[in-house]
């Protein structure tokens, strides 16, 4: 073991046994307060938790915008299958709840001072601040685009007007167009995203212009449900979906938003409509703050989610690296939990307990064809790794009964988990 | 967290810790409440689940606990989807304290 890591390991363990002595006297002494950036799957989850477990604590949410899209469940919009406003929340019972909810942009962090600065003006104090400010785009991973190009040929990879922009592009596009996804190299925000978003613009396309093509250019030479995916291609949409992996020049190098041209190193293809998935890393605020040690995520404790950088500084969901996780919405609000009993531990002048943390993923490939993968995760090494690596996935060649049963709990789920962050 | 103690001092808690963490992940028992938030993301708040998935709240223990159990024997009904994947990762004292907890959730 290295000095550093050493040192690290100790103080860490050190910290571990001060907690019980310090904790209540800080607890009576100010009475602790928690700030929350971010009010996505990980955010929201864990205000909503602490709040129900400690009607007590003062509970601040900062998040920029009014309403919150939820990127699971918006390629259903992309589909045709409902509105917008079917994945969009707003936080009046957060605020109900008894969270206070700010609208604002945090723009800087002091883990001494331990406050956060506002973009308005105001710095709010903390004794616990949980940073989950999801993904930022890296635009400059695809030659020629940017802000102004994804107007053209948007990402959609956050969930609001960019949808619906998406969307009204896959509705005005003429039969026999070219769908293409550029989807980058991991990791990136949700990675079977693009592949159940193809299936659904095809399942759109099939019913309303079946003469469409949807194409998939990957950086990578495969993919998570992969055998599911191909499968249910073959089956529901025949000839319509081309997948292009990266070793057949499938990663996206440049586009070009005027002539809607999208290239590969060997290849330039003529989009009637271009989702472009750029390359991501944490949220701006994350790094802003050095959170991520200059690697573009940030690491955490495997158990509370604290920072490896700053203590009682708390990072969950997209913008970490959590092992084995991937970045998912169901990852998010698991760890959420998790850091929000770590803090309750903490602040009651206990050790966390380490929390069970699994991940379980719903793909729909059409409106009644779902499959799924499950993921255990624990405590290995210091990492979160697989506790099963057989075995994760519905199983190739089920009955279309299957593929409904698995479509109706991926309702459900959403339905119940966003009833925990926004019900 | 700022730690004004140092040298030995630190590294005797270090050990202590260590050795009570390890204590209690073998001898106590699961913490059923812990276990249960990882379920809750799909069964709904408290066991109350809007749709398809089933609620959990106020089954009858014994009933919940035979269902688990058979999860993880994989001999849960012909229409599992995912729990009999899950359930291969609890060991028998977590699906007792998971019977427990959910058992003793009020109905509504």
């Amino acid at each position: 073991m290295s000095t550093l890591s050493r040192r690290r390991l100790l103080a860490h363990l050190a910290a571990a046994a001060a907690v019980p002595v310090l904790a209540p006297a800080l607890a009576s002494a100010t009475g602790p307060k928690v700030v929350v950036i971010g009010g996505g799957f990980g955010g929201a989850s864990l205000a909503r938790y602490l709040r129900r477990h400690d009607p007590g604590i003062p509970i601040t949410l900062i998040e920029r915008d009014a309403q919150f899209t939820t990127c699971p469940f918006s390629n259903g919009v992309l589909g045709g299958l409902y509105p917008l406003e079917h994945v969009t929340f707003p936080y009046s019972k957060v605020q109900a709840a008894g969270i206070d909810v700010v609208h604002d942009a945090a723009v800087g962090i002091d883990p001494v001072a331990r406050s956060v600065a506002l973009a308005g003006g105001h710095k709010l104090s903390y004794d616990y601040l949980v940073v989950s400010p999801g993904i930022d785009l890296v635009w400059d991973s695809i030659q020629g685009y940017n802000e102004q190009a994804a107007e053209r040929m948007p990402h959609a990879w956050k969930a609001g007007a960019q949808t619906a922009l998406l969307r009204r592009q896959l509705e005005a596009m003429p039969d026999g167009g070219l769908v293409v996804i550029a989807v980058p190299a991991m990791p990136f925000r949700c990675p079977p995203g693009p592949y159940e978003r193809a299936s659904l613009i095809a399942h759109y396309l099939k019913a309303n212009k079946p003469k469409s093509k949807v194409m998939l250019l990957d950086a990578s030479d495969s993919f998570i449900k992969q055998d599911l995916f191909m499968e249910a291609w073959g089956r529901l949409y025949p000839g319509m979906i081309e997948w292009v992996p990266g070793s057949k020049s499938g990663r996206v190098m440049s586009v070009n938003p005027v002539t809607m041209t999208v290239s590969s190193a060997f290849d330039d293809y003529k989009a009637a409509v271009a989702n472009i998935i750029p390359a991501q890393r944490a949220g701006s605020i994350a790094i802003q703050a050095g959170l991520d040690a200059g690697t573009g995520f940030c690491e955490i404790d495997p158990v509370s989610f604290e920072s490896k950088v700053h203590k009682r500084i708390y990072v969950l969901g997209d913008a970490t690296i959590a092992g084995e996780m991937p970045k998912s919405g169901f990852s998010a609000n698991g760890q959420a939990k998790a850091c929000a009993r770590a803090i309750l531990a903490d602040i009651g002048g206990r050790v966390a307990a380490s929390a069970k943390l699994l991940n379980i993923c719903y793909s729909l490939a059409a409106p009644d064809y779902g499959f799924s993968i499950v993921d255990g995760f624990e405590l290995k090494n210091g990492t979160l790794a697989l506790s099963f690596e057989d075995h994760r996935t519905t199983p190739v060649g089920a009955s279309e009964d299957e593929h409904l049963r698995e479509a109706q709990s991926a309702r459900s789920w959403y339905a119940n988990i966003t009833g925990e962050m926004f019900g | 967290m700022h730690i004004s103690c140092g040298g030995r001092w630190v590294r005797i808690s270090a050990v202590l810790v260590a050795i009570l963490q390890a204590g209690a992940a073998v001898g106590a028992a699961p913490d059923a409440e812990g276990l249960a938030d990882a379920c809750t993301s799909c069964h709904g708040i408290g066991g109350h689940s809007q749709g398809y998935i089933p609620s959990l709240a106020g089954i009858e223990r014994a009933t919940l606990l035979r269902e688990l159990q058979s999860y993880r024997a994989q001999t849960g009904p012909a229409t599992t989807t995912i729990m009999n994947r899950i359930a291969r990762t609890y060991t028998d004292a977590e699906l007792a304290a998971l019977a427990d907890y959910f058992s003793a959730r009020p109905h509504s």
